[in-house]
């Protein structure tokens, strides 16, 4: 049954559209992530115009997001103060990715940055998250073998505004969480998605903080970042299809809950693995598509008749 | 819409339809001047009919409103596929369609196609940016293919068929993706390859209902619709939760 979507201007299959919002739904609880990395490409290869998939992802991953928070708040897993010291950055962050991206908008490369800062973030932390993992779940069954320190200091540890997150039983300068927040801004507006693939792992390598208190923190962020992110389109470029994120939305609460319990079951390292995999998967994809001659080698940008 | 209703319709027509001495008359007329896209819409059919005289060719052409197009093309840089080079061009058609009772280089002489645009080859192509003519040519060239691909140019021309030998009747097809906006309709009366008369016809593609409340809504007031949309988006995760919470 299709049905059509009045600011993409196109129509598409209802079912198509609750299918997908579950699935991204889904991740969303297990890994913390928003999956907005995996939806935007996913709804742009279905027909929807790239600015609208983009506007709409973002409106889509506030419902997911908040859907996920209360799950993982209920047991006591969301740090507020580290959610919103990042949130301070992210917010900022946001307000110059979105400057950013109507610049190569008009200098008609946006596809193309798209692209390519997918396919080098998502390349390298996979690759990163990868081989940890792999690493860990080793250690785990050689209990006999050399354990790994559990903390280091490095110049990251020397800056000043020092902050105790209490939740996270961190003692860090709160400058760590504001950069982490404002660079991930930036880059989610730019590639119109919330930031979690970015913000985890970060969280869990960077920071230090316990692998159980990431998700729900990240989320959190994520709510705001993504609200930011559909206002500044929906006021700057009317790109934001209401219809289409509520069809997502129906389909990805529900999938959110069912992602956070199953993500409950699973080790830290088994986790991880899982999103690296995912992770490395969309990174060659998009690698491919870049490097391979395409089958046109014309093309008509969609925000044309924007 | 019935045979039996169109049977009538283009009964009355010819019976109502004035014949005047001289040749060269056609007249024609829609199914429907409006097509209204809904929530369920996924294309529409519209229907030209009408009366030429006897004799006389007919080539039909619909014409969706005019826009500036920028074209872009890829080149290999550093390894990767990358958009290169454009071409931008004033005042292209968002829709272009064509019918006719003869396959079209049969029918019309080069020079007369040119002169009313018809046929994708003849539309006319000014590129605003400075480009030497064989680049916009090969441009020009691309865009329409992009375009027949995207279903919105017809890849050939379409059947117009005769009832006898005053009658004729088309079908055009607008795909779900077809661009909003007046439409404008032109039948021409072709003989000796060359358009003796000729009459337009208006046709208007408009979001009718909640599709359209929702896209002004979303133009008009872009600030008021994000804090809704946020909305909208928080109530639909919290709403979901509840399900949940007891365990």
């Amino acid at each position: 049954m299709d049905v059509y979507l009045p600011v993409a201007e196109v129509s598409l299959d209802i079912f198509v559209l609750l299918g997908l919002g579950a699935g991204i739904g889904f991740l969303s609880g297990v890994f913390g992530v928003g999956g907005g990395f995996l939806l935007t490409p996913l709804l742009i290869l279905i027909g929807v115009p790239a600015p609208v998939a983009v506007a709409s992802s973002a409106n889509q991953l506030v419902g997911a997001s908040v859907s996920g928070v209360l799950a993982h708040w209920r047991r006591g897993h969301v740090d507020f103060k580290m959610g919103f010291t990042l949130l301070m950055g992210g917010l900022a962050g946001s307000v110059l990715g979105i400057w950013l991206f109507s610049l190569f908008s008009k200098l008609g490369q946006i596809e193309l940055v798209i692209s390519l800062c997918y396919v080098v973030l998502l390349g390298t932390l996979g690759g990163l998250m990868g081989v940890e993992s792999v690493r860990a779940m080793l250690r785990r069954r050689r209990p006999g073998g050399p354990r790994r320190r559990l903390h280091r200091h490095t110049w990251m540890h020397g800056l000043p505004l020092k902050t105790r997150f209490r939740k996270s039983q961190l003692y860090i300068s709160a400058l760590l969480p504001i950069g982490l927040g404002f660079a991930v801004g930036v880059l989610s507006a730019v590639m119109g998605i919330g930031g979690g693939f970015l913000m985890v792992p970060a969280m869990i390598y960077t920071l230090g903080m316990p692998t159980s208190m990431v998700p729900g923190t990240s989320l959190l962020q994520i709510i705001f970042v993504a609200a930011n992110v559909t206002m500044l389109q929906a006021y700057t470029n009317h790109t934001v299809d209401a219809v289409l994120a509520l069809l997502l939305l129906v389909g990805g609460v529900i999938g959110a809950q069912f992602g956070t319990r199953f993500g409950t079951r699973l080790r830290g390292e088994q986790l991880r693995f899982l999103l690296a995999i995912l992770v490395l998967a969309v990174a060659a994809k998009l690698a491919r598509d870049l490097t391979l001659r395409p089958s046109d080698l014309f093309v008509i940008p969609s925000d044309n008749h924007l | 819409m019935s045979g039996a209703r169109w049977g009538l319709a283009l009964f009355s027509l010819a019976a109502l339809m004035p014949l005047p001495g001289h040749a060269d008359t056609v007249v024609a007329d829609l199914s429907s001047h409006s097509i209204a896209i809904t929530t369920g819409f996924t294309g529409a059919s519209v229907v030209l009919f009408g009366a030429a005289d006897s004799g006389a060719d007919v080539v039909a052409v619909v014409r969706g409103p005019e826009r500036d197009v920028t074209i872009w093309r890829k080149a290999k840089v550093a390894g990767i596929w990358a958009n290169a080079d454009s071409v931008t061009f004033a005042n292209i058609p968002s829709f272009y369609a064509v019918a006719a009772s003869k396959p079209l280089a049969e029918m019309l002489s080069p020079a007369a196609a040119a002169l009313y645009k018809i046929g994708t080859d003849n539309i006319k192509f000014e590129a605003k940016s400075a480009t030497d003519d064989e680049q916009a040519k090969l441009f020009a060239k691309a865009l329409v293919d992009v375009r027949k691909r995207d279903g919105v140019y017809s890849p050939t021309h379409q059947k117009i068929a005769f009832l006898g030998d005053k009658l004729f009747r088309t079908t055009f097809y607008f795909p779900a993706n077809i661009p909003t906006g007046a439409y404008l309709v032109e039948v021409f009366l072709v003989r000796d390859k060359d358009v003796v008369g000729g009459q337009t016809t208006p046709l208007v593609v408009s979001k009718v209902g909640v599709d359209a409340a929702v896209f002004d809504f979303a133009r008009r007031d872009g600030l008021a619709y994000g804090v809704i949309a946020v909305m909208m988006a928080v109530m639909a995760g919290w709403v979901a939760s509840l399900p949940f919470r007891s365990t």
